[in-house]
């Protein structure tokens, strides 16, 4: 199966600062990857470069074949779907618009539209029948996050590109939205890239794991790699830290029911 | 003026108020709105814009409007109070405009761009929407502004309330000015208020609030649809008194004046002789002295009432002073050569200034003549424009005046601050009622300083062309003297008559007077 999504030698500078430096990688249909790394790392960038919210200095994208550079930004934009960390929604629209937004803007036909929100609502645990007519002012945080996702899905995209979409919620919620994450992906069958600087969210949610410094990526592979043999201290370092955590938090219950 | 002819010209005061506000303000949203999207986008263009608007704004109003005037090449009337306002109107939707793009949450701009929103789509869904509120709050500041600076477009020659504030305030009738104020007041908190009904009905998309909005639009604007009974009441009944009538039939004719009692009362005569044979007459009211001159040379006007000493000193800017005659003669030859200015002829009266006391200060200084004062530690009062004209400078080195202390005041609280002692002299017009009502002494000028005014009829290029306009007004010339003057004058600004009841006893004076003329008016002094 030919890939879904071909980063190819991408580099971006912000003056004398190289954000992303010379990276590659592949995608295929309905595969997650999680670009993980510390603050500054180049992973941000590196996902708005793939919806060219930032343009590259060089190198190429292909989405299902098709060259970035042979469409206009916003027809890219809207084959793709995308999911900030605030979610983003439009406070002036209800969450009926607002989920339909990609959809109106490729002129898809209103009763066409109006189903498709429907479903995706009930398939994010918001019934329409409540929620639709309702403005984002009106939402808990968790459920903006999970309008924000409905609105990424409507347009039907191949791919959708996540940046730290758990990290403003509690941890309640995140679990929650991390599992409707995945069953929507499972019933979907769409491809992500996801930002995160949560090893264990990477391990939850990614088939593999781009781990990146200084704009370029270290090491990329499933979970079980980068543990098996990390490829040097920052992978290291990356895994570290959670899995004391992890020996912590065992400890304490274990003890706890001793 | 009485109340009812208040409301005889309230409706085309008001049009002229509200058409004027009205396109201002709707200019300013059209030039700002764009100008803000552009300097959202642009440091480098936001910087100048709201430099140059906040730069605009704090010019005085009156001075904007003024400064329009020879920036448009000397045009008046609605054009340069139009283009004045709607600069005015700029800034603060501009700077709103600008605030409002600028607080658009970053993360909802970012998600606009993300879900393919092309630049323009966002502008229109996003972006826009969402400042709406702080860009409206700007058009309703707007508004107000340009509603308020809109009654001091009275001096630039475009009708508008302020005719009520303006012509009230020089024949001393608070209730006029009141009354403009009132409803220039009430005109701004209207629009003010449909601008939020508008706003509301966007912001909740309701079509039953738009034709709310619509529906007090109509209302604020149906004044001016409104006629109150009748047109002006017409002196043309007695023309047969005045002698031949002369085909103006269905001819307009506009005149001009100052913003002084005397030249309202002038220009209703004039309007009377006119309407006699036939015209229909318009008049631009309380024009600023040069604003008057430059509308004639541009035919804007097609006559007005100036005096010989304004233009010899103001126009030609001469400074010597050659005799009454001799100023006469050349003003005259001056204004046909260099303008195409035809003077038609002189009423009768000079309205100079005159150096007064009250009788009180005279007898206990024991003031005789202007040079009396040489040295004395008094204040003097006058119209700020005297004080900047040459033959203040000549008067006060000819006797010797270099200890009077200068108070610049309006003309209409002269008498009035003499009255109360708050200034020693005043520099009186000589034509004023006021100076016989409140007994004052009008001090020699033994050395001649002070030129003379004769007040004389200019026509417009146009005008020195058309025999039967100058038919109509000639018999106007050497018709009035100084003490008729005075007393019509006095009519309006101590026994609070209307400036057209006092029209009409001039008007019948003169008629009355017709078979004795009054004679040896124009004798050297």
């Amino acid at each position: 199966m030919p890939a879904l999504l071909s980063a190819r030698k991408l580099t971006k500078r912000f003056g004398d600062v190289v954000a992303v430096n010379d990276i590659s990688f592949e995608l295929e249909p309905g595969e997650t990857l999680a670009l993980i790394g510390a603050s500054g790392c180049g992973k941000t960038t590196t996902l708005k470069l793939l919806n060219r919210l930032i343009e590259p200095d060089t190198g190429e994208i292909l989405l299902a074949g098709k060259r970035a550079s042979d469409v206009s930004a916003p027809d890219w934009r809207r084959r793709i779907g995308y999911v900030i960390q605030s979610a983003g929604l439009f406070p002036h629209w209800t969450v009926e618009r607002n989920v339909g937004a990609t959809a109106e803007l490729l002129g898809w036909e209103t009763a066409r539209i109006r189903d498709k929100v429907t479903a995706l609502l009930d398939m994010v645990g918001l019934p329409a029948d409540t929620y639709a007519a309702r403005f984002p002012s009106e939402l808990s945080g968790g459920q903006k996050q999970r309008v924000g996702l409905a609105r990424a899905l409507a347009a039907e995209p191949e791919l959708v590109l996540m940046d730290e979409p758990f990290s403003a919620v509690d941890a309640l919620t995140k679990e929650g939205l991390i599992r409707d994450v995945l069953r929507l992906r499972d019933k979907l069958g769409f491809a992500a890239v996801m930002v995160t600087h949560d090893i264990a969210e990477a391990f939850e949610v990614a088939d593999k794991i781009a781990v990146m410094d200084a704009g370029g990526i270290v090491q990329i592979g499933p979970a079980e790699t980068l543990i098996k043999s990390p490829a040097g201290d920052t992978v290291e370092a990356l895994l570290d830290a959670p899995r004391r955590t992890a020996q912590r938090v065992t400890a304490a219950f274990s003890e706890g029911s001793g | 003026m009485g109340f009812g002819e208040e409301w005889l010209v309230f409706p085309s005061r008001y049009t002229g108020h509200f058409i004027l506000s009205f396109a201002a303000i709707v200019t300013g949203l059209l030039v700002s709105v764009p100008l803000g999207i552009l300097a959202s986008r642009s440091e480098r263009l936001a910087g100048p814009a709201l430099a140059f608007a906040s730069i605009v704004q704090t010019i005085p109003g009156l001075a904007l409007l003024a400064l329009m005037v020879p920036l448009l090449g000397g045009r008046i009337g609605f054009w340069p109070a139009y283009l004045a306002l709607a600069l005015y109107s700029v800034l603060p939707i501009l700077r709103n405009t600008i605030v409002g793009l600028g607080s658009v949450d970053k993360d909802v701009r970012e998600a606009a761009r993300g879900i393919g929103m092309t630049d323009t789509q966002r502008l229109v869904q996003v972006d826009l929407p969402l400042a709406a509120p702080i860009i409206v709050a700007g058009l309703r500041t707007a508004s107000v502004w340009v509603v308020g600076a809109a009654t001091l477009s009275t001096p630039v020659g475009a009708e508008s309330l302020g005719n009520y504030i303006f012509q009230g305030l020089q024949t001393r009738d608070w209730g006029a000015v009141l009354f403009g104020c009132l409803i220039s007041a009430a005109l701004a908190i209207a629009l003010d208020q449909v601008i939020r009904l508008f706003e509301r009905a966007a912001a909740i998309q309701s079509p039953r609030l738009v034709a709310a909005g619509l529906a007090g639009l109509a209302l604020i604007a149906s004044p001016m649809l409104t006629t109150f009974g009748g047109s002006q009441p017409s002196a043309a009944t007695d023309l047969e008194l005045i002698g031949e009538t002369v085909p103006l039939q269905g001819r307009e004719v506009t005149l001009g004046t100052k913003s002084f009692t005397e030249q309202y009362i002038l220009a209703d005569v004039m309007g009377y002789a006119l309407e006699a044979g036939g015209a229909r007459v318009n008049v631009r009211e309380g024009l600023g002295s040069t604003v008057a001159f430059d509308a004639l040379t541009r035919g804007e006007i097609d006559a007005y009432v100036d005096y010989t000493g304004t233009i010899w000193a103001t126009v030609m800017e001469r400074e010597d002073i050659p005799p009454r005659a001799a100023i006469f003669a050349q003003t005259s030859s001056y204004l046909l050569r260099e303008h195409g200015v035809l003077v038609l002829g002189r009423l009768g009266f000079e309205n100079a200034y005159g150096i007064a006391v009250t009788r009180e200060t005279a007898e206990r200084l024991d003031l005789l003549s202007v040079s009396d004062l040489a040295g004395r530690e008094l204040t003097i009062a006058s119209d700020p424009e005297f004080f900047g004209r040459n033959e203040w400078v000549r008067a006060r080195d000819a006797y010797g005046l270099g200890n009077l202390r200068t108070r610049g005041m309006d003309s209409a609280f002269m008498y009035d601050a003499l009255q109360n002692g708050e200034v020693d002299v005043i520099t009186a017009y000589t034509t004023d009622g006021r100076i016989d009502a409140y007994d004052l002494v009008l001090l020699d000028d033994p050395a001649g300083a002070l030129p003379p005014y004769d007040a004389f009829i200019l026509l417009s290029p146009d005008a020195a062309e058309d025999r039967a306009l100058q038919r109509a007004l000639e018999p106007l010339i050497a018709s009035i003297s100084a003490q008729m003057m005075r007393a019509a004058n006095g009519r309006v600004d101590i026994e609070r008559d209307s400036v057209q009841d006092a029209a009409d006893w001039l008007w019948d004076e003169i008629a009355s007077r017709r078979s004795e003329p009054i004679g040896n008016a124009f004798e050297e002094r």
